[in-house]
């Protein structure tokens, strides 16, 4: 008989029964009690961060739970935290604009919450079973948040497109599980990793093409090209902070999960998965950068951008080894950072009773918000890399792990998309600090707004220097601590 | 050929049929009607492999459920289905394409599979002989697999929230009965008592 | 091998009656019965629709509402068979697993019933 060990998954344990407190408590209060659903779903998320420190400290090393079905270790828990504060950052950033938009309703939050509870279960999970219902809770979560605004056909378009694209992708994950668990005869990732390191296994066809089905499944989730598709028109279509959403803390749980399943499952069939994560990292850096150049809405910029950006971790990735995986997560920590600016600043951006997302319309933000406007340009030179500011440690720990495993060409590739990258990071900076005014934006009043703004503006100015240290340390320790 | 044989060639070849026709029929009711018979099929190849349940499930799920929950959309939708089917030929090659792919991957591992027959052996877990597939799930599920079976749960939760985000609209104006207001109702309430004089109207 | 399947033959028989029975209504129905049309018998009666023409309309979004809310609880019970079948092995701990999992399925019961998702109005 199953033996119940809680102490690893007492966040999971939180966020789940806050969830469905949180529904009733809504639900059956009405609009008296909406206020109380957003403070609680934003502490709920902060204290299962909280939950998954103090879980890490009952024990040392790594925990099971479950039989093995999920583990805590100090990957885990690094970003666990990350996605944490990444869920929680947008949700303090999101309910003034659901207000005026006319979509302040409890669900939003309860459904972020859910969708948390999907990422956490996705990065502690060690079995192929655990990877299937955790994604799948959190992109169902997702599907709804992106027709949240259900009367504007460009909302339940982007939800449409999503769902379908996303159920796609889980059909390919799936079948690659299957074709796995035919060839390794279990789900769990311990035994696959067995059989993968055994002899024969890189010339078993079947376990290689469930591995690439199941790769290919991810690649979608994390939108790397040929599987990006959907996400300019749903980070476009979907509600600004919903985008906000997706861009953060998904996109951590996905590429984490990514690192689970290739440098755990299939740690021994590097050579099998390497081939996939260069060719995906080198058609997103390209395919991302060219297509970001035409844009002229600022939510499809960042869209190409993330692309961009997860073709960079990708190239990490593929670099393999303790140091990639390094990389890849000190990467996403920066990258959060950054995309949960942009889309603030993007938050910022009404003028006569509407959200602008046009670009044209940033243009002499200088002269009519220079606050704003100052933290745009940091937040653009960072996402473009440029030293020292925060993003540019972030390009530089991954080139250099792709560097050291050898693949120079992949860096130099990675460096060329960075230089013509800058092109349209720059032209938006031109555009605030250089031209004149176009539009002046209504004054922000909403504090969650403001804070976000100035904490990712100070952390990726030139001052994060001072976090650099720490982080990159943290980062280490936690690549260093992988379970599985 | 045994009796067993029979049955799967029979089966296997109406579900290809019917599968085939759920993409070629003009009535798209038609499409969901041959869906059913392909599911109804699948259902005999579970039963040949000895997966009762997922049979069963397969029925009182699929068909049951999801099947109808089709009908209704095609039935109650106001599409034009011949238009939609306008790009059918456009994208038929690249279908094909893709088709032909996973095809020859399914050939590819079918083959490694019947020239590596050790790797049957590496299943953890085997059917265990003297229970029946129902009690050997059930013994799994709610046991050694409560995680996945709870967090199935969430999800479960998760899509009943969408639902009704995505569709529940409050209409105004309509009146609803309140049987719990009904019943609380009193004398003192609903009636009220005047006094008319004599010629007068009220 | 052959031998289990002998054990589905009540439902093959049940389903050549189901056949044989149909198959014949519909024969029967074509061949015996009295066929003398005229146009008035076949147009619409009085006031009534041309009763040709798509049968397609829109629909209220709630019929798809509760189609998909019946999915749900038809999963919520395809979990139930297993279960009930192997209560006896998993004991307390199994039957306390069901538990929870019913409890988060009330939890989201409660949430349609508050929010008035079960009603017709």
């Amino acid at each position: 008989m199953a033996t119940l060990t809680v102490t690893p998954v007492v966040a999971e344990i939180l966020l789940a029964v806050g969830a469905m407190a949180l529904l009733l408590v809504g639900v059956y209060g009405g609009k008296r009690t909406l206020s109380t659903v957003w403070t609680g779903s934003v502490a709920l998320v902060v204290l299962a961060g909280a939950a998954v420190l103090w879980s890490s400290d009952q024990a040392p090393g790594v925990q099971e739970a479950f039989g093995g079905m999920l583990l805590l270790d100090g990957f885990a828990v690094f970003t666990k935290v990350l996605i944490a504060v990444g869920s929680a950052g947008v949700l303090v950033m999101s309910r003034g604009y659901l207000v005026k938009r006319d979509l302040d309703r409890f669900e939003y939050p309860v459904l972020a919450v859910l969708s948390t509870l999907g990422m956490f279960i996705m990065v502690s999970a060690t079995d192929m079973l655990t990877v299937y219902v955790g994604l799948e809770l959190q992109s169902l979560a997702l599907y709804v948040l992106a027709a949240f605004a259900r009367d504007r056909a460009r909302s339940t378009e982007a939800g449409l497109k999503y769902f379908v694209l996303g159920a796609l992708s889980s059909g390919m994950l799936l079948y690659g599980i299957s074709l796995v668990y035919g060839f390794a005869g279990s789900t769990a990732f311990t035994d696959i990793a067995a059989i993968a390191a055994g002899d024969g296994a890189a010339g078993n066809i079947g376990l290689i093409v469930g591995l690439v089905f199941v790769l290919a499944g991810l690649a979608f989730k994390i939108s790397a090209v040929p599987f990006h598709m959907w996400t300019p028109d749903v980070y476009e279509g979907a509600p600004t902070s919903v985008t906000a959403f997706f861009s953060a803390a998904p996109k951590v749980a996905s590429m984490a999960l990514f690192v689970r399943i290739a440098m755990g499952a299939f740690d021994d069939m590097i050579d099998q998965w390497q081939q996939v994560a260069i060719f995906l990292a080198v058609a997103s850096m390209v395919v991302g950068t060219g297509l970001a150049l035409v844009q002229t809405n600022i939510k499809r910029l960042l869209a190409y951008s993330s692309i961009t950006h997860v073709g960079y971790v990708l190239a990490a990735l593929a670099a393999g080894g303790e140091a990639g995986r390094e990389a890849v997560i000190y990467y996403m920590a920066i990258y959060i950072t950054m995309t949960a600016g942009a889309f603030a600043v993007v938050l910022c951006m009404r003028q006569d009773e509407k959200y602008s997302e046009d670009i044209a319309d940033l243009a002499g933000l200088v002269k009519t918000r220079p606050a704003l406007a100052v933290a745009m340009g940091i937040l653009m030179i960072s996402l473009l890399g440029f030293p020292p500011f925060l993003g540019f440690w972030a390009k530089y720990t991954a080139f250099l792990a792709v560097v050291d495993a050898g693949l120079v060409w992949l860096a130099v590739i990675g460096m060329i998309a960075s230089v013509v990258g800058g092109y349209y990071y720059l032209r938006v900076v031109k555009l605030m600090f250089f031209d004149e005014p176009a539009a002046s934006f209504e004054p922000q009043r909403d504090r969650g707004v403001k804070g976000v703004i100035l904490t990712t503006a100070v952390a990726n100015s030139p001052l994060s220097l001072l976090l650099f240290g720490p982080l990159n340390t943290a980062a280490a320790n936690a690549s260093r601590a992988f379970g599985l | 050929m045994s009796l067993t044989a029979i049955v799967f060639y029979v089966l296997s070849s109406v579900t290809v049929l019917s599968a085939v026709m759920v993409i070629a029929a003009r009535n798209p009711v038609h499409s969901v009607l041959f869906l059913i018979l392909a599911f109804f099929n699948s259902a005999g190849l579970f039963v040949l492999l000895g997966a009762e349940l997922l049979a069963m499930l397969l029925v009182i799920v699929y068909v049951g459920a999801v099947a109808v929950l089709f009908l209704f959309v095609v039935m109650m939708l106001d599409i034009n289905f011949v238009r939609l089917r306008e790009g059918f030929l456009r994208y038929f090659p690249i279908g094909v394409l893709i088709g032909a792919v996973l095809a020859a991957e399914l050939v590819f591992v079918v083959g490694t599979w019947v020239l590596t027959p050790e790797m049957a052996g590496n299943l953890r877990q085997p059917t265990p002989e003297d229970v029946t597939n129902t009690r050997a799930l059930g013994q799994l599920i709610y046991t050694d697999y409560v995680f996945v079976f709870q967090t199935a749960g969430m999800i479960l939760l998760t899509a009943m929230i969408g639902a009704i985000v995505l569709t529940l609209r409050k209409r105004p104006g309509v009146k609803r009965q309140n049987i719990a207001q009904q019943l609380a109702r009193s004398p003192e309430t609903a009636i009220e008592i005047k006094k008319v004089k004599t010629g007068e109207g009220i | 091998m052959d031998g289990f399947l002998f054990d589905y033959l009540p439902i093959l028989i049940l389903t050549l009656i189901a056949v044989v029975v149909s198959g014949l209504f519909i024969v029967l129905a074509l061949t015996v019965y009295p066929d003398r049309p005229d146009p008035e018998k076949l147009s619409a009666y009085e006031s009534g629709f041309d009763a040709f023409g798509d049968a397609r309309g829109k629909f209220d979004v709630r019929f798809y509402l509760v189609a998909i809310l019946f999915i749900i609880f038809d999963l919520e019970v395809a979990f139930l068979f297993p279960w009930v079948v192997a209560l006896k092995d998993i004991g307390l701990y199994g039957w306390l697993s069901m538990g929870v999992f019913l409890t988060i399925l009330t939890v989201g019961f409660a949430y349609e019933w508050k929010k008035g998702a079960l009603e017709w109005e």
